[in-house]
């Protein structure tokens, strides 16, 4: 018999966003989905102002004089930072789906070795890369111009 | 030392310390929401979290639920979110957390049917609709088996890592996808469809591909790894998917196919007996 009064206890969005006491992937997990929505809300914000173009230059000018300003350029260098990471990240993801860098399934011995952590290098590599563009694109965006 | 060490605290065990366990716990016809409660436990060495339950129902609260049956880590009961960990409790030993305070609550991502006893039921579902058995295209070879199939050492090793799922659950628990996802069929189930695909064996490769080939499949996997680092079998659900969507993807490129199953030998009888082989003993039942 179905018991009645059971307890939802499915963690929700705090479940994906949280990295717990997880590993490195997990973080990279929701570092990579964060990433996906902010580029996301770049692209709809672009398209909006962009989109004003067709209401002639006035209606550009102040589209344009509305994301003027240093929250939207601290913005725009986070959504060049989500960009970096996120497509860094989407090649070495595309790659494991290939099972590339994970290597060869195997009889489990104790201690466990997990595939996670066969690619973990990767991994580094990548955000040592996300780092460094990130660094480069902030001295560009802050300091160059 | 008393017969059962596990049990009696006033045997000669040493105490070690003695650590705070803060339970959930939750009585369905009582209760509308969950409540934590504390419960002083001694520690001997060795004691395992699954015995500090067991001591606490013996000697301080005999209400409080949860499920075990073997207590080494092969029925896949016991499986808890313990210290913000999905673990299997008699796998996992007090002082080897090296906390003063355990905090113990059902696995997530499941209902909770009482205190600790978290609903497996999406597990098993969804263990079950992959078809977790040899599928051949000939039924009746499965059903009235005449022999042995002929698999080599080699072609084991490429599946046999992801046959040792208990069906303990914690790698659902630890999914961020399945968190906010009830439908996504999740690490235990896509990594049984890859075990079985993989097994030559197995003819139902292109059954269960159509099973799986939805919104619910392997597209929602992100690598997030969290399933494989908490097997407690070394199972690593996450490796599984990322060779079954490569497989998925070889498969409908026509790439790679697996079409025919390996046959059935014949009698025994039929091959050659290796040297210094001793016969087998004779059949007692
Ligand atoms: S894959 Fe591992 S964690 Fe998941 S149910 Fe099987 S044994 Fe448990
Ligand atoms: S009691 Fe069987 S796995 Fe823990």
């Amino acid at each position: 018999m179905e018991q009645k009064n059971k307890f939802n206890n499915r963690l929700g969005i705090w479940g994906w966003l949280s990295g717990g006491r997880y590993g490195l992937e997990r973080y990279a997990y929701s570092l990579h989905r964060l990433c996906g929505l902010g580029i996301l809300a770049y692209f709809l914000l672009h398209i909006f102002v962009t989109g004003s173009r067709i209401d002639g230059q006035g209606s550009w000018d102040s589209a344009m004089s509305s994301v003027e300003g240093i929250i939207f350029k601290i913005g725009e260098f986070l959504v060049f930072f989500a960009f970096a990471y996120h497509g860094l990240n989407g090649i070495r993801l595309i790659l494991t789906e290939f099972g590339v860098f994970l290597g060869k399934p195997k009889r489990a011995d104790f201690p466990y070795k997990q595939s996670t952590l066969r690619q973990r290098p990767v991994l580094l590599v990548v955000m040592v890369l996300a780092a460094i563009l990130t660094i480069v694109g902030g001295w560009d965006f802050f300091i160059a111009n | 030392m008393g017969e059962n060490p596990n049990m009696d605290t006033s045997q000669a065990e040493e105490i070690v310390k003695t650590v705070t366990y803060n339970v959930l716990r939750y009585d369905p016809d009582k209760d509308s929401k969950p409540r934590m409660q504390r419960f002083q436990v001694p520690v001997p060495k060795g004691r395992t979290v699954l015995e500090g339950l067991i001591y606490i129902k013996e000697n301080l609260d005999g209400s409080l639920t949860w499920r075990s049956s073997c207590r080494m880590g092969v029925c896949g009961s016991c499986g808890m979110f313990i210290n913000g960990l999905p673990r299997l409790a008699c796998q996992t030993q007090i002082l080897d957390l090296n906390a003063d305070e355990i905090q113990i609550k059902p696995l997530p991502n499941y209902d909770i049917l009482k205190d600790l006893v978290p609903d497996l039921k999406p597990l098993l579902e969804k263990h079950k609709y992959i078809h977790p058995n040899l599928v051949r295209r000939e039924g009746k070879e499965i059903d009235g088996l005449t022999g042995e199939f002929f698999q080599t050492p080699k072609e084991l090793e490429n599946y046999i890592q992801f046959t040792f799922c208990i069906k303990c659950g914690l790698c659902l628990a630890a999914c961020p996808t399945v968190a906010t996802d009830a439908n996504y069929l999740g690490p235990q189930a896509l990594a049984q469809t890859f075990r079985y695909n993989t097994d030559t064996r197995d003819e139902g490769n292109q059954f269960r591909f159509d099973l799986i080939d939805t919104a619910d499949g392997t597209t929602k996997c992100h690598f997030a790894g969290a399933c494989s680092d908490v097997c407690p079998k070394g199972v690593d659900p996450a490796f599984a998917i990322q060779l079954l969507k490569r497989d998925m993807l070889l498969h409908k490129l026509h790439i790679k196919r697996k079409e025919k199953g390996v046959p059935i030998l014949g009698k025994v009888t039929d091959g050659k007996r290796m040297k210094g082989v001793p016969d087998a003993p004779e059949k007692t039942v």
